[in-house]
């Protein structure tokens, strides 16, 4: 059933990258076994220490790599976005595939429904819903598989809307070419703060429904100051997709 | 709670690596931004051991600080989640060299198997 991912084959590590760190380590702790164990060992039991050095991120690594491949492959530039549930995603999605049809498509991971997938597809371009279930993120491998329903012909843009957590799926590469992190202005300036690690990975920050900034209450400088604090690198645009503003400045940062 | 699938590649290797040996330790360095939250991890080890060869086995966490490494000044560096300046010319735009880490590092099996 998938004879170009491996995951038919759960137990072969033939190909996997090993990854080695050498850098210092600045605090080291020991989270020792809390629990009674029916074959205790003696303390002095003589022990041999085996190197291993595998990455737990080395078999998303490398689906991610097939994918960027594939993306390469079909000249698409590929985005992956990131936000805490309802800041926006699927409105951006709705507008900008409309905006770059049809050289635009879509692939939407949400935990349950196919709503997401039935809204973008109303923008006329291609839409295809991932279901995760119990996962809380989309991994490199759930994408392949999605990419397998993809009409590519024309194509330039392949956007791929996350499950909406800003913890689990920063830790995924999905083979994208930029990642983008969303900020709703009703979600609290902090947020960048309380979840630096998400914001840390971002090549943008779209802070998304400015047209209710007034009604909120947001504190514009705060944010952008704590944005920049934990994503130094990220370009910051700010926009809303129910007026329209900002989108622009968007499309424009997609074309470049 | 994805540290439940990953603690689960760390343990498809441990149990690899100690071919048949019963494992006594796992070292697993965790970087602070590799996403992962380090009790969940310790939860998941607890919850996918029992009836493995990695029952009872102590499980040690090495956490690093984010590595970053200087454009203007060629410093590298390390620094807390959240403050990223360089310490010596104090830009913000350093490079990330480590930190996003999830490895097993090492097991230890009895020296008898
Ligand atoms: N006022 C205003 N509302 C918006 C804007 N963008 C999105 N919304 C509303 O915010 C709500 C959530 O938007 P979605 O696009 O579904 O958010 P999402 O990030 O895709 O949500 P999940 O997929 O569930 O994580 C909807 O009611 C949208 O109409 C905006 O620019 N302004
Ligand atoms: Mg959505
Ligand atoms: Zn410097």
């Amino acid at each position: 059933m998938c004879d170009h991912c491996g995951c038919g084959h759960p137990h072969d590590h033939s190909h996997e990258h090993n990854h080695n760190h050498d850098h210092s380590h600045e605090h080291s702790h020991n989270h020792g076994d809390g629990h009674d164990h029916a074959h205790a060992h003696a303390p002095s039991e003589p022990m041999r220490t085996i190197d291993v050095r595998k990455s737990a991120m080395a078999q998303n690594q490398r689906h991610a790599d097939q994918n960027r491949g594939w993306f390469r492959a079909k000249g698409l530039t590929a985005f992956n976005l990131l936000s805490s549930p309802g800041a926006g995603k699927t409105a951006l999605l709705e507008a900008t595939l409309k905006h770059l049809l049809p050289h635009a498509a879509a692939i939407v991971g949400d935990l349950q429904t196919e709503n997401d997938a039935i809204r973008l597809r109303a923008s006329g371009a291609q839409a295809v819903q991932i279901t995760t279930g119990a996962t809380c993120h989309l991994d490199a491998h759930m994408v392949l598989h999605a990419l397998e329903k993809i009409t590519t012909d024309g194509l330039k843009f392949l956007f791929i809307e996350n499950v909406g957590n800003l913890v689990c799926p920063a830790s995924y590469d999905l083979g994208e070419h930029r990642r983008v992190v969303l900020l709703s202005v009703t979600e609290g300036e902090d947020k960048p703060l309380k979840y630096p690690v998400i914001f840390h990975h971002a090549d943008l920050v779209l802070i998304t429904k400015c047209d209710l900034a007034e009604a909120v209450g947001f504190q514009r400088e705060d944010a952008l100051k704590n944005i920049r604090q934990v994503a130094p690198r990220a370009k910051i645009l700010e926009l809303s997709v129910k007026t329209g503003a900002g989108m622009d400045a968007w499309f424009a940062w997609l074309a470049g | 709670m994805h540290e439940l699938s990953l603690m689960n590649n760390l343990l498809t290797d441990a149990i690899a690596a100690a071919n048949g040996a019963p494992l006594r330790a796992l070292k697993v360095r965790v970087g602070p931004l590799s996403g992962v939250v380090i009790e969940s991890l310790q939860f998941a080890f607890d919850a996918l051991t029992p009836g493995t060869p990695a029952e009872g086995a102590r499980l040690d966490i090495e956490e690093t600080a984010p590595l970053f490494h200087c454009p203007h000044c060629q410093t590298s560096y390390t620094t807390p989640v959240g403050n990223y300046q360089c310490p010596a010319c104090l830009a913000t735009d350093g490079e990330l060299r480590g930190g996003c880490e999830l490895d097993l590092i090492s097991i230890e099996v009895p020296d008898h198997v």
